[in-house]
């Protein structure tokens, strides 16, 4: 059986699929994300053999010609033994893009969520240390979203000035 | 008459003129290497351009060796505290050289995270243009330094607060109006490098 017939057996209805240049694609919108996304994960994990995470990443759909959700986390799986890929991208929105961790099924996903988390604000429910990565703690935003402004709101600025006399 | 034909054998300078050139000729840099300005870095310590010529091939990894400080390549908001660290770290009297377009003025790199330019946080003597700079830029940039050094020797900190006209070397010794030196603090909201915009 393959793995989308083993999805569509195991979630009908739970989530759209397409396929682009032999690349198969789950998109999960951002009402079933937060409830199917783990089990979904654990089945291709378990059942499918997607043993490898590649990559997790984020995608900010804000001012998208045609886009209903805003956020959607990209997962991009590996099958090892059979070297399948498939992608699967969990949509969430605002006020409060939340999405169940993986970090359970793949440990690897810890500083890639904390990653998205940093950059997108997306939170992660379940992941065991969710702390900014890239930025400095007391970093306010979320930079890599499309209404952040790219020279930032001055943030670059707040440091005291040592001048030569103090130095 | 009688001694005009004979070969000194003393001479009376200032102490101080014999320290600075002495001091000039043993600069002990302290490369804050980030980018790729680092690599031109490199390649002015190594045998080619050899930065040895002029007495500054000492590097040193640790700034309390060092006098002159080399900020080559971006420096990232993250890294002001540790730049600032260093910086202070390092015993005086001590000079900094900002190489490259990116620690001078963060280059094309004008984002959220890139310090626009080092010489808002910490003190900048000579400034090096270029992306990155050629070996010989740097070299004339350790020159100048050196320059500055024979002039203003070993003046501290304190020393410093005192003085008020700029002793740089000369080509560089130009007044700036004061309606154009106003590059700091930026306009937070815009973030821009000049409060207004310039007539």
């Amino acid at each position: 059986m393959s793995t989308l017939e083993t999805l569509m057996l195991k979630f009908p209805g739970g989530f759209t699929t397409s396929e682009f240049r032999g690349q198969r694609r789950i998109m999960l919108d951002s009402e079933k994300a937060h409830g199917l996304l783990l089990e979904l994960m654990t089945c291709l994990k378990t059942e499918c053999g997607f043993d490898f995470l590649c990559d997790l990443t984020c995608v900010d759909y804000l001012n998208y010609p045609k886009a209903t959700d805003r956020f959607g986390v990209v997962y991009a799986l590996t099958n090892l033994a059979t070297g399948e890929r498939i992608l699967v991208k969990a949509f969430a929105n605002d006020p409060d893009p939340e999405l169940p961790s993986v970090y359970e099924l793949w440990n690897g996903a810890d500083w890639m969520e904390r990653e998205v988390y940093d950059m997108y604000g997306v939170r992660f429910a379940g992941h065991p240390d969710l702390r900014r990565i890239l930025m400095p703690s007391e970093f306010a935003a979320h930079p890599l979203r499309k209404d952040y402004p790219l020279r930032g709101y001055g943030e670059r600025h707040n440091f005291q000035t040592i001048t030569r006399s103090e130095s | 008459m009688a001694i005009s034909g004979l070969m000194p054998d003393f001479l009376v300078t200032k102490l101080d003129y014999v320290a600075n050139l002495v001091r000039k000729h043993s600069l002990w840099p302290m490369p804050f290497a980030t980018a790729c300005c680092g690599i031109e870095l490199m390649a002015t310590a190594a045998s080619r351009y050899d930065i040895a010529r002029f007495g500054s091939e000492a590097m040193r990894f640790s700034p309390r060796q060092c006098d002159l400080m080399i900020v080559a390549g971006r420096v990232v908001m993250k890294m002001v505290p540790v730049m600032q660290r260093i910086w202070q770290q390092m015993p005086e009297p001590k000079w900094c050289i900002s190489m490259g377009a990116c620690a001078s003025s963060g280059g094309v790199f004008d984002t959220y995270c890139t310090v626009q330019g080092i010489d808002r946080f910490i003190p900048v003597d000579v400034y090096v243009p270029g992306c990155p700079p050629r070996p010989e830029q740097l070299i004339r940039a350790v020159l100048d330094i050196q320059e500055k050094v024979k002039r203003t020797g070993t003046i501290d900190a304190r020393e410093f607060a005192d003085r008020s006209s700029y002793e740089g070397p000369t080509s560089l010794a130009k007044e700036i109006a004061p309606e154009e030196a106003i590059v700091s603090p930026g306009d937070f909201r815009t973030a821009t490098r000049l409060r207004m915009p310039l007539n």
